[in-house]
């Protein structure tokens, strides 16, 4: 870990401030992630401003019936929350399908968004990496690559994003709020806020330099059945080989992200249409342009086999 | 601005501050200022008794307890957040002190192992380790028994997890329920299943 | 004491202490943080620095260039060790590689320099800055294709590389029902949970080193080998192991790196393995290709055997034995057994928990349950028939004990057996498909040397000291427990010290040797003084009984406290073994039955029920003996269903290297375990009576988890581990 220099955010404005003036700074809040890089090297920011004093730590109800999650409120806390649970299911089932009880009572819902790829060959810095180390080639293609992308990849990056969380906001159409360093506000709908890696797949997110999250607002309740089905060797505190997040009505109707199976989480509208028709049309028109190497094809039929279970468990 | 002083933070007031959180890059241009001290000083309680420190800000809070307080009771089995072994109390709450610095625990109340019970005082889940054999090269030891007492916490509180039926009804201390909440704890020496029936017992579960 | 004709009656045969599942006696410290691990010692020395250590980022080559000018100006960097001034280093002759490469770099992550600075990070941080240049050569990383250029290796310790009885080509080519197939296991990790870890000080030419070993004799004459120095000069210290199964055998980098930074320091200086870096700078599991081919009768009788193995290794490391217990299990008259080896240049290939069998057994009983099912035979049955009572390629050299039907048997009745439905595929709980799996168990029973001292003091505590090892296995207690039966004390009159090179040479803990044969050296220790305490009381040792603290002879009594006065009495002595086990083979037995259930939509699969029945002679303590058998079953449960190095073929070595990406069992993944020890005593072993039981639960396990899958889903995997990925294809949504 390089060294670097710290302080302590006492305010929202005060924070804002630090960084503006300050190069190379970072804010830490749970810092389940970024300190994992940090000792690796793979992150190596000069000064942490430390922003868990600040607040930005309630659940609210928005004037449009729907709920605003400041982004440090804890994982654990967003999962256990009433109205989560209640309207939410799907939100409250991905969290608790994370990680593990310790690091969800520390890592935070803006940090959860930011969290990295879980590719082995980014987490090596002995290995080439374009998202590490841009323009270092990815060795992970024609490597071992059994949980690696199998849609939307890139011949420079086949990373996913390891985000259970990522994949229920997905679902939900949650919009992510920011602010930028001089002030200005911005609702980046979820869908646009993680990135394909494309030739640059060290550039992972919507956000410009500066700019930060403020909160993750969700739209008023859709109802429905809320289903999230991870799937893993072990049995809990491993990342997703891939993941199911659906909301379905009654008439069969609903909505479906997939997490697992690319460097965002995975979902296109005009596929939820096909819901009622089953799991099959509805995977062909989410993976119709998969690419999966030879260890990871075997996602392709796990995740549709997933969704038809989640869709029978809808059903039932 | 006078909401956010008091961290009340509503969303109007942030925009207009411009503050934010978590993972920015300085804006380009920004004008730098000096360099703060990477020496930081903090104070925190552990186990009751008031500690300050000045630390060089990359310590962990667990190399601060094992290294500078010499509370090594608490392990380091990965310093990566993927075994448990470093698992202490923090403000009534369980966490990987691994993945944390200790600068970033002001104020903070800390339990380690050291602090629930002494080896001529154990504290129950301690004595109930040792009734089930639930350890066996005990490096795991001290964060499975710190998890444990403040998952049962975390029950007892209703907060849901993964394996629950529903999420709007109270979790129960089933073996499944007890199972998904330690399992951020590895124990390579295979002893769960003893270690299970460590729990139940201080948990009152009837077989 | 020569154990050289089997055990009649003696004190151990009391069971007043023996054989009672007392509770651990270090589990207060063990359980409150006050066990000291070698990461933990700061008591053993003031002022200590800290060692990061610094790695190749290649599988093979040579360090063409190797620049420490910026680490070593990096803020409180003491001194930078890499091999050009280390000094001249020899290497330990339990070492294939060498601990501290350069210029040559013979695997990934091998070890080529030591930062040392006053903090961790302060180390951590300027050991990234030593900047290394390479000339990478080519290497074989890829065991299906470097298996066809594999040799003969030389004959090893747990026996010849080919064995053959009888014509096994010809009865297998005439057999009515065969069965050829081929398994593989891949490369695994010991992941035990406390990395290794080291605390060397320099007292003048003297070297101590405070660290986490198994083997500790084995390892401080390693130490002394590696530095050049006098073994008298080095002392080894390792009485808390926070797991090892087979990784802590040796000296490793830590150790020696540990002890050339505090000598370039004069400081004493601590390192710890990074959890990054201990699947490729450690030793592992090495993968085997087994082919196995077994020739019945009709009848279910197997009149050929065969079973082959290939594996990798670095240029003169060592085969992975897996075909060992095929000799031996079942019967048959004509049989052969072949090893392979070839080079690869990946880590160093070693023991981990039950080398051999462990890998062996996970295709052997796969075979089996195969060779059941073609014969029309329940596969408990089908193991029955085919026992055997004598050393099959050795007719007439008997079993020391075996009472493997005993095992498969009660097992079998107290799993609820009769219920499984021998057709696969046909059991549905809800989303689940459910199944069965049983494997035999067997492990051999090692015996060798081991010594103690005991020490009687006017307290009448005795103390006892042997460099034993405890790494989880329960030997401070049951090592008291020896003591208190032998001398006739209570349990808390007894205190252990252990791990000190000090002390005099034990077995060590390692091929599950340890709990037998240290507890009979111990043993040996008592006896010696019990002869002692009544040649000083002027009673005839022979009819002296020793109980309650007190020694009788006649119508005296006198308390062990007062012979031993101010002065104490001491006695050393070791057990050493004639040829018991040549005339007798010695091996431990076992069955394991799985039930398992395997998500039919996506094919997760879960252990819902786990029974070991096992035949280990006299169990010394069934709490602790117990819980070797679940962590062995866990770590089973591991093999069968998660664990695998991963290679990269190319780059040549284990991407998983973390704890997150080399995944074991959890707590979610284990269910309750059931255990039953067969009421056993094995005079022939030893004086205790007693075999190991530690590794006898890791063999077999995986097998029966891997039938039990078959049993459920109707697919048949052979290919370890056994994830959803190979069940897809062939369960129908």
């Amino acid at each position: 870990m390089k060294a670097f220099s710290y302080q302590r955010a006492t305010s929202p404005m005060d924070a804002a401030a630090k960084a503006t003036v300050t190069p190379g700074a970072r804010f830490i809040a749970g810092g389940t992630n970024l300190l994992d890089l940090m000792k690796l090297e793979i992150e190596a920011p000069t000064h942490l401003i430390d922003v868990n004093g600040i607040g930005l730590d309630k659940i609210e109800k928005t004037e449009e019936g729907g709920l605003r999650i400041g982004a440090l409120v804890r994982n654990t806390d967003l999962a256990a929350h009433e109205d989560v649970r209640r309207d939410y299911g799907l939100l409250s089932r991905a969290l608790l399908a994370g990680a593990s009880g310790q690091l969800r009572n520390k890592a935070t819902t803006a940090g959860n968004l930011l969290q990295r790829t879980r590719c082995p060959y980014f987490y090596d810095t002995q290995q080439p990496c374009n998202k590490r180390k841009p323009g270092s080639g990815c060795s992970a293609i024609g490597g071992v690559s059994r949980q690696l992308a199998v849609v939307g990849a890139s011949p420079a990056c086949i990373a996913t994003h390891p985000s259970d969380m990522a994949v229920a906001l997905r679902a939900l159409d949650a919009v992510v709020e920011t602010v930028d360093a001089k002030g200005m506000a911005r609702a980046i709908p979820i869908a646009d806020f993680h990135r394909l890696p494309g030739e640059t797949p060290d550039v992972e997110t919507a956000l410009t330099p500066g700019e930060l999250i403020t909160a993750v607002t969700l739209p008023k309740p859709a109802g429905g059945k809320h289903i999230y089905h991870k799937v893993r060797d072990r049995a809990s505190y491993a990342f997703a080989l891939v993941s199911v997040g659906a909301i379905v009505q009654k008439d069969g109707s609903g909505r479906v992200a997939l997490g697992g199976v690319a460097h965002k989480p995975w979902r296109v509208e005009p596929a939820d249409a096909l819901l009622r028709r089953g799991a099959k049309p509805v995977i062909e028109h989410l993976l119709a342009d998969a690419q999966p190497t030879a260890e990871n094809s075997f996602k392709v039929t796990l995740v549709e086999r997933t969704l038809a279970a989640v869709l029978a468990e809808a059903r039932a | 601005m006078q909401a956010l002083e008091e961290n009340g933070v509503s969303r109007r007031g942030v925009l207009i501050a411009g503050a934010g959180v978590i993972a920015a890059t300085a804006a380009p241009g920004a004008e730098a200022q000096p360099m703060p001290q990477a020496t930081v000083p903090v104070s925190f309680e552990v186990n009751g008794e008031r500690r300050e420190l000045t630390l060089d800000a990359r310590t962990t809070l667990l190399d601060a307890l094992r290294e500078h307080l010499r509370l090594t009771g608490t392990k380091k089995g990965c310093d990566h957040g993927q075994c448990g072994a470093c698992t202490v109390i923090v403000d009534g709450r369980r966490i990987n002190s691994c993945l944390t610095l200790a600068v970033m625990h002001e104020g903070a109340k800390i339990t380690t192992i050291e602090g629930l019970g002494r080896p001529d005082r154990l504290h129950p889940l301690q004595a109930a380790f040792v009734k089930h054999d639930g350890y066996q090269c005990g490096y795991c030891t001290p964060g499975q028994i710190c998890s444990a007492v403040a998952m049962l916490d975390e029950l007892k509180a209703g907060l849901p997890s993964h394996v629950s039926e529903t999420l709007t009804e109270r979790p129960q201390a089933t073996d499944a329920e007890l199972r998904e909440r330690m399992s951020g704890n590895i124990c390579r020496c295979g002893a769960y299943s003893n270690i299970q029936e460590a729990i139940r017992e201080v948990a009152g579960v009837r077989a | 004491m020569k154990f050289d004709t089997p055990a009649t009656t003696n004190p151990i045969d009391q069971l007043k202490v023996i054989g009672r599942p007392t509770d651990r006696i270090d589990g207060p410290l063990k359980t409150t943080g006050t066990a000291p691990y070698a990461n933990d010692r700061h008591d053993v020395a003031p002022n200590q620095a800290y060692g990061y250590v610094v790695v190749a980022g290649i599988a093979k080559g040579r360090v063409t260039a190797i620049d420490t000018s910026r680490a070593r100006a990096a803020p409180r960097v003491l001194a930078v060790v890499t091999a050009q001034n280390a000094g001249p280093l020899g290497k330990g002759i339990f070492n294939v590689a060498a601990l501290l490469a350069g210029p040559e770099v013979q695997h990934y992550h091998q070890a080529v320099g030591l930062v040392v600075a006053e903090t961790f990070e302060q180390a951590r941080s300027a050991a990234g800055l030593v900047r290394l240049d390479y000339e990478l050569a080519p290497g074989a990383f890829d065991l299906s294709t470097a298996s066809a250029s594999a040799v003969k290796p030389k004959d090893g310790s747990s026996g010849p590389a080919d064995a053959a009885v009888g014509d096994f080509a010809g009865a297998f080519a005439k057999a009515p029902v065969t069965l050829d197939a081929t398994y593989t296991t891949p490369d695994q990790s010991h992941a035990m949970m406390e990395p290794h870890a080291t605390v060397a000080v320099w007292e003048g030419d003297r070297l101590t080193v405070w660290t986490s070993n198994q083997m500790i004799n084995w390892s401080a004459g390693d130490l002394a080998r590696a530095l050049g120095i006098a073994r008298e000069k080095v002392r080894l210290v390792s009485p808390f192991v926070g797991g090892g199964f087979g990784g802590k055998l040796f000296l490793r980098a830590d150790v020696l790196l540990a002890a050339l930074g505090a000598r370039a320091t004069n400081r004493a200086v601590r390192v710890a393995l990074p959890r990054p870096l201990m699947a490729n700078n450690t030793t592992h599991r090495p993968a085997t290709i087994q082919r196995i081919r077994i020739g019945c009768r009709r009848n279910g009788k197997i009149i050929a055997i065969g079973h082959e193995s290939w594996s990798g290794n670095l240029p003169g490391g060592a085969a992975e034995t897996a075909v060992n217990q095929t000799r031996l299990l079942y019967a048959g008259a004509n049989r052969m057994t072949a090893t392979r080896l070839a080079v690869l240049d990946l880590p160093e290939g070693s023991a981990m928990r039950a080398p051999g069998e462990a890998s062996g057994m996970m295709a052997l009983e796969i075979a089996m349950d195969e060779m059941a099912e073609k014969v029309g035979m329940d596969p408990v049955k089908f193991r029955v028939l085919n026992d055997t009572q004598e050393d099959p390629e050795k007719p007439g050299r008997p079993f020391s004990q075996r009472q493997l039907v005993k095992c498969l048997e009660l097992g079998a009745e107290r799993f609820a057996w009769n219920r499984r439905n021998p057709r696969p595929g046909r059991v549905r709980d809800g989303r689940w498909l459910v199944g069965m799996g049983m494997a035999a168990a067997f492990r051999n029973n090692l015996v060798t040397r081991s010594a103690a001292r005991v020490r009687l003091d006017n307290r009448g505590v005795l103390t006892v000291e042997t460099d034993m090892t405890d790494i989880g296995t329960g030997s401070y207690t049951i090592i008291a427990q020896t003591a208190a039966e032998t001398m006739g004390l209570p349990l808390e009159k007894v205190a252990v010290r252990l791990g000190d090179s000090t002390f005099p040479v034990s077995c060590g803990s390692g091929g599950q040797w340890g709990g037998n044969n240290s507890t009979a050296g111990v043993y040996a220790a008592c006896m010696k003084l019990r002869d002692a305490v009544a040649e000083k009381a002027g009673l005839d040792p022979a009819q002296a009984v020793f109980a309650d603290g007190q020694v009788r002879g006649g119508d005296r009594r006198l308390a062990l406290a007062d012979i031993a006065g101010d002065a104490g009495l001491v006695a050393e002595d070791h057990i050493e073994y004639g040829d018991l086990d040549k005339r007798y083979q010695q091996s431990t037995f076992g069955a394991h039955f799985v039930e398992a259930a395997v998500d039919a939509a996506t094919c997760e699969i879960r252990i819902r029920r786990m029974l070991a029945v096992c035949a280990a002679g006299r169990i010394l303590n069934p709490k602790s003996a117990r819980s070797q058998v679940i962590g062995a079953m866990t770590m089973g449960v591991g093999a069968a269903l998660m664990e695998a190095l991963e290679v990269d073929k190319r780059r040549g070595f284990f991407v998983n290297h973390d704890l997150a990406s080399y995944e074991v069992p959890v707590h979610a993944d284990i269910p309750h375990q059931e255990v039953i020890f067969l009421d056993e005593t094995d005079p022939i072993s030893s004086p205790m009576k007693a075999k190991g039981v530690g590794e006898l639960g890791i063999c077999g396990v995986a097998a029966a988890v891997a039938n039990a899958v078959y049993n459920a889903t109707g697919v048949r995997v052979r290919d370890y581990p056994i994830t959803l990925d190979k069940l897809l294809h062939g369960l129908p949504a």
